[in-house]
């Protein structure tokens, strides 16, 4: 019992890691752009295509072609967002939330068009056996991907705290006009905060691909778990979405070992109505309103 | 002094939702409603599906926007409502022999309460925005996995019903009885909300959906009537879920638990023109017939259709952001301006 305890305690803070990745991208896009991306899920499933197509066509590791993989989700970030979200930027919610959903529907379609709906899966070699530490096994793809995500989160962390566009993103998230009066250029500081906000989605999607199957609708299911971690941590703050995405992963993994795997699910939207309803600022959020 | 305020703001309101209802838009409507009463006879049980397709989700954009259009309360949860319509009615009929005409009002009483439920705990906890929407959508989810994981409820597998041509539970022999009924849903429901619209009670909706804060300052209790759009509109959602069980004869949480059935709510309602009344009719009769039209023309390449219905969506979001109604009043605006004196009575609502 307390093997398997401590095993789905390593799995679920493991795939914590890569859902507080993709979290911590629908948090900066809703911080800056107050726009809850409901394309996110079909963003995820593209990473995981774009990692996919290199691995088939090149023989490429997902973990090598990983620049690519975010630069060419930051360039479609950034242009979704040039092209669809700025028009709209100031429309009501439902026309943007509908928007997002109209984006979700084109790109997993898309990938429909692209690559059939036949279930894909990326084996590497060497990296199928799990590592041993007598009962406990840890899985060496998702072992990875939570040092990468690590990584990844820092390099976000360091980009907004330490560059100038980083200082632009971070005071236009807080005060929009007062950002405008400064002189920074709103229109391009969201269009960099959606491409890194696509970019994490991609990343993450890339580290789950040699974890999971792949398929065009399979970003779905990671979708709403975004959105609950993203709330959970204070929507506009990244660590906090790091600190929910490890707490909820955690806490899949033992629901699901306590009460089986689709019941584990309710836990995690009851927790996600209960954080809505009481605290909907996030663990760390100043004032509950 | 607070009256006089309340006049004014309704005036402004009625004014800028009474230029809706012009005489070209009734002679539209009316043109639309016979081409309905009529289509059983002229048109084919393949377009028959279609046309009950479009009154079926003109309906279900109709309770949405009962309450997120008029009342401003953005519900992207409207699945719940659906689902539970059409589980309870299905389960009494198949179960309990229960005719599916009274099944329907005990799926009103259910969803209901359902919605009372949702309401009482986000506007207590004051929720707005896209934190409620994301209330409405976790709450769909949990009936989701609920109904999949529960046995009684025939969990993942889902409720079928036998084909019985008999109007008695609510199955008619002809798809011309489909087309009526659900026609007489649609007409009901329009007309409700036209006469919502012109009582203080629709009034106090408008007012709480454009500033809620000025509403509550103004005197209206704004917990007590979020409270009866949400309620009204999750009974009248309830509806079309009974309606669709009984014209598919099939339902299982992943057909009327999802988010595309909330999407199906929002879509015509948003194209058509938000808290209009006749928005969702015209957004409902463009989305369905290109729906269609890129699943007959697009089906050589799977997945090809959806790409395209996508792309019109997020292009029509963009070029028409008030919707049809809204492009259409602006245009029709302008060409009063040239035309006439400029008689500026209306400022723009959204």
């Amino acid at each position: 019992m307390a093997v398997s305890i401590t095993q789905s305690l390593i799995d679920g803070l493991l795939m914590g890691g890569v859902y507080a990745l993709a979290a911590l991208g629908v948090s900066l896009i809703f911080g800056v752009m107050k726009i809850t991306n409901f394309a996110h899920g079909a963003l995820i499933t593209v990473g995981m295509f774009v990692a996919y197509f290199m691995f088939a066509q090149l023989g490429v590791s997902p973990y090598v072609s990983l620049p690519i993989t975010i630069l060419v989700m930051f360039l479609l970030g950034y242009g979704i967002q040039k092209l669809t979200i700025n028009p709209i930027i100031t429309a009501p919610s439902h026309n943007q939330l509908l928007l997002t959903q109209g984006l979700s529907i084109v790109l997993e379609n898309l990938l429909l068009v692209l690559f059939t709906a036949n279930y894909k899966s990326i084996s590497l070699p060497g990296f199928d056996k799990a590592i041993k530490f007598g009962a406990l096994s840890i899985n060496k793809p998702k072992l990875i991907a939570f040092g990468l995500v690590v990584l990844a989160s820092l390099g976000v962390y360091l980009l907004l705290q330490k560059t100038d566009i980083g200082h632009a993103i971070s005071a236009t998230s807080v005060q929009r006009e007062g950002a405008t009066l400064m002189g920074i250029k709103v229109e391009r500081i969201n269009a960099i905060a959606f491409g890194i906000g696509v970019a994490c989605a991609g990343v993450a999607g890339a580290l789950l691909a040699p974890i999971q199957y792949i398929s065009p609708t399979v970003g779905e299911g990671f979708q709403l778990k975004c959105f609950v971690i993203a709330v959970f941590g204070g929507l506009g703050n990244i660590w906090g979405a790091v600190v929910a995405g490890l707490i909820i992963g955690v806490v899949e993994s033992v629901a699901s070992l306590a009460l089986g795997g689709s019941w584990s699910e309710m836990v995690i939207y009851l927790i996600f109505i209960l954080v809505l309803l009481f605290k909907p600022t996030g663990l760390f959020g100043k004032k509950t309103r | 002094m607070e009256k006089s305020l309340t006049k004014s703001f309704m005036n402004r309101t009625t004014k800028a939702q009474g230029k809706r209802l012009s005489i070209p838009g009734l002679i539209v409507m009316l043109i639309g409603l016979v081409f309905v009463i009529v289509s059983p006879m002229i048109l084919s049980n393949y377009r028959l599906n279609l046309v009950i397709t479009i009154l079926r989700i003109a309906y279900l954009a109709q309770c949405w926007n009962l309450m997120s259009g008029y009342c401003g309360q953005f519900s992207f949860g409207h699945a719940a409502f659906f689902g539970i319509g059409a589980y309870t009615s299905s389960l009494l009929y198949t179960e309990l022999g229960v005719s599916p005409w009274f099944g329907m009002f005990v799926g009103m009483a259910v969803a209901g309460v359902v919605g009372a439920i949702i309401g009482v705990l986000s506007f207590v906890y004051n929720l707005k925005g896209d934190y409620f929407a994301l209330v409405t959508l976790a709450f769909a989810e949990i009936l989701r996995v609920i109904t999949k994981n529960t046995d009684f409820l025939k969990a993942a597998q889902g409720v079928s019903i036998t084909f019985k041509k008999n109007w008695k539970v609510m199955q008619f022999p002809t798809k011309a009885g489909f087309v009526y009924f659900a026609l007489a849903l649609l007409v009901l429901i329009t007309l409700f909300l036209f006469i919502i619209q012109r009582t203080k009670m629709g009034q106090y909706f408008i007012a709480i959906r454009e500033n809620e804060d000025a509403a509550r300052a103004l005197g209206i209790n704004v917990f007590k009537f979020k409270m009866i759009a949400l309620i009204l509109s999750a009974m009248l959602t309830a509806v079309a879920g009974t309606f669709y069980s009984q014209y598919y004869l099939h339902i299982d949480p992943e057909i009327v638990f999802v988010s595309s059935v909330s999407v199906d709510a929002i879509i015509p309602c948003i194209l058509g023109g938000v808290g209009t009344v006749f928005g969702p009719i015209v957004g409902a009769f463009i989305i369905e017939p290109v729906s269609e039209l890129t699943n007959v023309y697009l089906s050589g390449l799977p997945g090809m259709n959806m790409v395209t219905y996508g792309l019109i969506l997020v292009v029509v979001i963009i070029a028409l952001p008030h919707g049809v109604l809204g492009f259409v009043d602006s245009i029709s605006k302008k060409l009063g301006k040239k035309a006439t004196s400029p008689k500026t009575s209306g400022e723009k609502e959204a």
